[in-house]
């Protein structure tokens, strides 16, 4: 069997093979495979000067000081060292936090660690467009709030929030803000000299790097200061121990490196390949765009095709490599919390795939995917109780269903 | 998750589907499930006078395996009495279908759905006489 064409960037990149032969210097024998922080010789320090090139190419592509660049095992860990570092270390200033409900589960699962704690977390909601608004942060700052983190792009629909607007509101309330970027770092400009941000998290993986490493930027002015959660050698300045991943790293520098150099060319390709993608379906009865697409990264689309149900739908494409929005597959049967958050109903959240386009995505791919999916989805329709209530002129709402 | 050779044939080529007037006295429909949950099957039989089920059809929303049961459903009801019909279990579903845990309930729904055929047929002979 071929394999699949890929329409998951989102989940993850394939690594870039400028990334992957930079990365497989530092292994062998012959290589830089020194540790880092080996201070009594040249292995030492050959190593050490390709992690501190690294830390400046990550630093670059976010316009900040390389040393608030500090290296964890990926956005996930960042999350946690960033939430969980704040919360524990100006506890004796308060115990509340800022959040919404669309975040990422390294976010979500974080604050929920903490209320068991004796944290308590207020989950902002988005509008039906899918964002998370400053005004929403202000009002929900209380005087106990130490910590505010609403992501920078959502990785299921794809939408932007305005991290400009919502740092200002935190700057002036004296709340530190935290911003998971992991979906947006590498494809959108991101300015942390202009942006009122104290802590971000990133991710190799999403922006043709290796899986396994990230970064969280930690402020210097105004100071941020974080209770570490991995103690060790006291490594990257005591905010996290752990002997650093020469390759990996170098393996982030470099995704940077180029993310920064062709961020702009990538973009406007990936747009017209997800615009393309989305015109496919204009003359489709019933199919809707989820979140706004005037405030959007350019390789995620998330599309509804009513009265179809995803998994059957993902079931029948078995050419290409997507997620259905909805959870189903990963067995809990229920929709996703990031469609239901936007108010959007269940058979609609049930009815979703996300399509994420990247650098290694041809027209081809997409006209492909376009055929296919419209396949699908008429056959689908063929077979759709509901699809048929629809034609007829009922209205679903109406129906007394039973719940099971 | 991988499906099961018989999944998968059932959910390539599916048997009977298609729509009978509900409102023909010889029909009984079965609607379950909930666009809500992901699911909704519609199950309708055809009785003769003798109370055999002479032909069924579906059409259902929701995953494959959901899909793949109530075609099956349409085969196995067909030849049978009523009471027969209404005999079917959801384990022999799932049996025959290999379905794993996590799609059992996609048998359940499909046994809900033929009783619930079965009840809409002899509720309407009843008001006729």
């Amino acid at each position: 069997m071929k394999a699949p064409v890929y329409f998951d960037y989102a989940a993850t990149t394939p690594v870039d093979p400028r990334v992957a032969q930079k990365m497989s210097e530092c292994l062998m024998t012959e290589g830089n495979f020194g540790n880092p922080a080996s201070r009594s010789h040249k292995f030492g320090w050959e190593a050490e000067e390709a992690v501190e090139l690294a830390r400046k190419q990550v630093a670059d592509l976010l316009n900040c000081d390389p040393r608030e660049i500090v290296w964890t095992s990926g956005a996930t860990e960042s999350d946690n060292l960033a939430i969980k570092g704040i919360a524990q270390f100006y506890k004796g200033k308060g115990k509340h936090l800022i959040t919404s409900k669309i975040e990422h589960k390294a976010v979500l699962d974080t604050c929920r660690h903490l209320e068991r704690d004796g944290y308590e977390v207020t989950y902002l909601e988005p509008g039906e467009d899918g964002l998370i608004t400053p005004q929403q942060v202000a009002d929900a700052i209380r005087e106990d709030t130490t910590l505010v983190s609403v992501m920078h792009v959502n990785n299921e629909i794809g939408v932007i929030n305005d991290i400009a607007g919502i740092g200002e509101v935190c700057r002036a309330a004296k709340v530190f803000y935290h911003v998971d970027a992991a979906q947006s770092a590498g494809k959108i400009p991101v300015d942390l000299e202009s942006l009122k941000v104290d802590l971000m998290s990133l991710s190799a993986h999403k922006m043709y790097g290796p899986k396994g490493v990230g970064v969280l930027y930690v402020r210097r002015k105004p100071r941020v200061r974080l209770e570490a959660q991995m103690h060790g050698g006291g490594h990257e300045r005591g905010m996290r121990s752990g002997t650093l991943a020469t390759h990996q790293l170098v393996g982030m520098g470099e995704c940077c490196r180029i993310a920064q150099l062709e961020m702009a060319s990538e973009a406007d390709r990936t747009l017209a390949l997800r615009e393309r993608l989305r015109r496919g379906f204009d003359d489709m009865e019933e199919v809707y765009v989820n979140g706004d697409l005037n405030a959007h990264v350019p390789g995620i689309i998330n599309m509804s095709f009513n009265y179809v149900e995803g998994e059957s739908l993902i079931m029948s494409l078995p050419e290409i490599a997507l997620s259905s929005g909805s959870a189903c597959t990963s067995a809990s049967l229920e929709p996703s919390y990031v469609l239901r958050a936007l108010g959007m109903n269940d058979e609609l959240a049930h009815s979703s795939l996300r399509f994420s386009v990247g650098r290694f995505t041809t027209e081809e791919d997409v006209d492909g995917a376009i055929k296919q999916v419209r396949h699908a989805v008429e056959k689908l329709r063929e077979l759709s109780p509901l699809w048929d209530m629809y034609k007829d002129g009922v209205d679903l709402d109406s129906i007394e269903w039973a719940a099971h | 998750m991988a499906y099961s050779d018989q999944v998968m044939d059932h959910y390539q080529n599916p048997r009977n589907v298609g729509k009978f007037d509900d409102q023909d006295d010889q029909i009984g429909t079965g609607m379950v499930g909930a666009p809500a949950c992901g699911d909704v099957m519609r199950l309708q039989i055809r009785v003769n006078d003798e109370g055999i089920i002479e032909d069924a059809k579906f059409k259902t929303y929701g995953c494959g395996s959901a899909i793949a049961s109530s075609s099956l459903l349409t085969e196995w009801v067909k030849g049978r009495s009523l009471d027969d019909a209404a005999q079917i279990k959801n384990t022999e579903i799932a049996e025959e279908l290999a379905l794993p845990p996590v799609k059992i309930h996609c048998s359940v729904l499909a046994e809900d759905a033929i009783k619930a055929a079965v009840e809409d047929y002899r509720k309407k002979l009843a008001a006729q006489t």
